[in-house]
């Protein structure tokens, strides 16, 4: 912080710079983290490494926790059936309660994935530099945060000392110029720059997204880009703070009040990229080309637009990425060339924190709205992010107009997203969703995942087939 | 805490596959666990097995699917996973770096690996080696042979041996070496810097005061 820095500096340098608490001879970095999300699956592990050691957190305040992979989203007065996910539960209640860590426990009106909790409270905020045992951590850098997702050691790392030791990456420009067309969404931005720069294109980096299309995103659409940055294989998405995100931040619970918050949104301010400050790499996309998108195989790059086919392995000149689609093929069952808007669909999960937000179910609820899903369409589900999303969408009635086209209204958490919950895919189902991985078995073993917006999904639900929502 | 990492010899798994996923090397299901161990039976679950796992479950009686190479008797004793670009991405669970340390895998070699998990593979006592695709092809060509391929690791002088090959020079980050080299904890070593936490802490709460408001009180 003391030190002079004459030249042109991007946001994430800045940030980087402000968070230095020492270099060491090999060039590794003691960054110092400012929160800490906390959810029941990474963090056991960390808790019980503390306890070994005689360690206490060196600032509880500054993590927040919060169940959301294992939560029913339907019965909840239950409580959780599945004994060993009731425990893993049980324990993060046990350990926040040992450790003096804030905890939004299953009743809570604020419970939900953690992702959507952090901004929804204030808790993320612009300049911080900010962790969770989740590789979704991406999504805070919505806010001009630095945000990433650790493992449990480095959960544990960063409760104990309050730091973490990295090595700065490298950084990224995606530039998405001009305006997207009408039914086109963040969803297809970051599923279109995927497919473009590859799972391992950002291995590495840090990439800040800019230009007219990501400025014109609501808060909402930029959580979605930054949420699927992983996906791409950056650890971190970056978006530059504008007037959008101060306002968003205002009044929120953790927000800084009064006075310290008027102090707070200058610093913010200060943290935009200089004129002429430097990217490792950039990488430019035209808004106005991308249409919407549909992943056809089981890695987030195998996507194609919607009114188009799924490729030819034959036509893949590289021999081991020939071989990963006609693997992808044959676990997707689907033949080459088979136009995506003929193929037909089992089930429908709208929900994640990548499409959980309340902007998201508005979107989905304007395609369903006066529709009926499709006969062919075993289960139709909204999963809101939130308990806050979900007290925010039934005010606006959208859990009614979900209900009467035949969709089923749940209860929050991450759900079939993951499927570490009742709520999974059975062998060879296909479903459309709104989440960020169609990895094999990621919804369920066997089950074919293919991810789409959520006015995609909505859309699917009602056709029993992917649509174009263009032209719905 | 993690052990020290020595120089040894090993038999090579060759996984002949781009963009292995840490869902394939450990399904959710088993991070249901509170647990830092017994992830090894469960390592690859779902290419390994026929059956559907569920965690608790003794995986001795299981049906092995005769296909997947971890079920091949030349690679029983495998501890070298020899694999393509991009591993481990996906999730940021620890527990694919847990199940494949109770697989008995040491080491790991790709053309890239995925940026959280090669972290947690550090932490937990796993070398990742990245060697560029022809080399690795070379390699693969080398350890689908009738009998196993073994190599030498050595991380001291960074080298790897195969038998009856020549040897391959690879980089590894200086701290990362080092720390697994003398199997360091790297929280107690964080802590001694406790004193120039404390004065950064201070620091930045003049710049930034608001970072410190404690949660009640905003
Ligand atoms: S919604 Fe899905 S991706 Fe997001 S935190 Fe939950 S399981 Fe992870």
């Amino acid at each position: 912080m003391a030190a002079q820095h004459n030249s042109p500096r991007t946001l994430f340098d800045k940030i980087w710079d402000d968070h230095v608490v020492r270099t060491d001879e090999h060039g590794t970095v003691l960054l110092y983290i400012d929160r800490q999300l906390v959810h029941e699956v990474t963090s056991p592990q960390a808790f019980e490494g503390l306890r070994l050691a005689g360690r206490k957190p060196r600032r509880p305040e500054a993590n927040l926790a919060v169940p959301d992979h294992n939560v029913p989203t339907s019965d909840r007065h239950l409580g959780i059936v599945d004994p060993i996910s009731r425990l893993q539960v049980e324990t993060l209640e046990a350990n926040c309660r040992e450790f003096g860590i804030q905890l939004f426990d299953m009743g809570d009106p604020r419970q939900g994935i953690v992702h959507v909790i952090g901004p929804e409270q204030g808790f993320t905020q612009p300049g911080m530099t900010l962790v969770c045992g989740d590789s979704h951590t991406s999504t805070h850098g919505a806010f001009g945060a630095l945000a990433f997702g650790v493992g449990t050691s480095e959960v544990e790392h960063v409760l104990a000392t309050q730091c973490l030791l990295q090595r700065k990456p490298k950084s990224m420009l995606v530039q998405v110029e001009g305006a997207l067309g009408r039914g086109v969404t963040a969803k297809d931005i970051v599923l279109a720059i995927i497919g473009e720069i590859g799972t391992a294109g950002g291995t590495g980096h840090v990439i800040e997204y800019a230009g007219e299309a990501i400025q014109a995103l609501s808060m909402e659409g930029r959580m979605t880009v930054c949420n699927m940055t992983i996906e791409a294989g950056a650890r971190a998405g970056l978006i530059g703070i504008d007037e959008q995100t101060i306002d968003y931040l205002r009044d929120r619970p953790r927000s800084p009040k009064g006075e310290a918050f008027e102090q707070a949104a200058a610093y913010w301010r200060s943290l935009n990229t200089d004129p002429g400050a430097e990217y490792d790499r950039v990488v430019r996309i035209d808004a106005a080309s991308i249409r919407p998108q549909v992943t056809w195989g089981t890695s987030p790059e195998m996507v194609v637009p919607i009114d188009s086919e799924v490729p030819d392995p034959d036509a893949v000149a590289d021999p081991v990425k020939a071989g990963s689609y006609r693997h992808a093929l044959t676990y997707m069952g689907l033949k080459p060339l088979t136009p995506i808007a003929e193929i037909g669909i089992d089930k429908v999960f709208i929900g994640s924190c990548t499409n959980g937000r309340i902007e998201d179910l508005r979107a989905a609820a304007e395609v369903a709205k006066g529709r009926r899903v499709a006969e062919s369409v075993k289960l139709a589900m909204v999963v809101p992010g939130s308990g806050l999303v979900k007290e925010q969408a039934e005010a606006e009635g959208l859990d009614q107009i979900f209900i009467d086209a035949g969709f089923e209204w749940r209860e929050p958490g991450c759900s079939m997203c993951l499927a570490m919950n009742a709520d999974r895919l059975e062998p060879g189902e296909r479903c459309a969703s709104t989440s960020n991985r169609n990895f094999e078995g990621r919804q369920g073993q066997g089950g074919r995942t293919h991810l789409v917006s959520p006015a995609m999904a909505a859309a699917a639900a009602v056709a029993g087939r992917f649509v174009d929502v263009r032209e719905f | 805490m993690m052990k020290a990492f020595e120089t040894f010899r090993g038999v090579v798994m060759p996984l002949d596959r781009a963009n292995v996923d840490t869902d394939a090397i450990i399904p959710k299901q088993f991070l249901k666990s509170i647990q830092r161990t017994g992830f090894g039976p469960n390592l690859f679950d779902e290419w390994r097995y026929l059956d559907h796992g569920e965690p608790g479950q003794d995986c001795s009686n299981r049906p092995l699917n005769p296909d997947f190479v971890l079920n091949d008797p030349r690679y029983a004793k495998a501890e070298i996973l020899l694999t393509r670009h991009n591993f481990g991405c996906g999730s940021s669970r620890e527990h694919a770096p847990w199940a494949l340390d109770g697989q008995g895998f040491r080491v790991l070699i790709a053309p890239s690996f995925a940026d959280i998990f090669r972290q947690n593979a550090i932490k937990n006592g796993l070398l990742p080696i990245v060697l560029d695709e022809q080399t690795v092809d070379a390699l693969f060509a080398l350890a689908g042979g009738v009998t196993a391929l073994e190599i030498e690791v050595d991380l001291v002088t960074q080298q790897l041996r195969p038998s009856g090959g020549e040897p391959i020079a690879f980089e590894i980050d200086a701290f990362h070496r080092h720390c697994l080299l003398n199997g360091l904890d790297d929280i107690g070593l964080t802590l001694e810097r406790a004193d120039e936490i404390a004065a950064y802490e201070q620091r930045r709460q003049q710049q930034a005061p608001w970072l410190f408001a404690s949660p009640a009180s905003v």
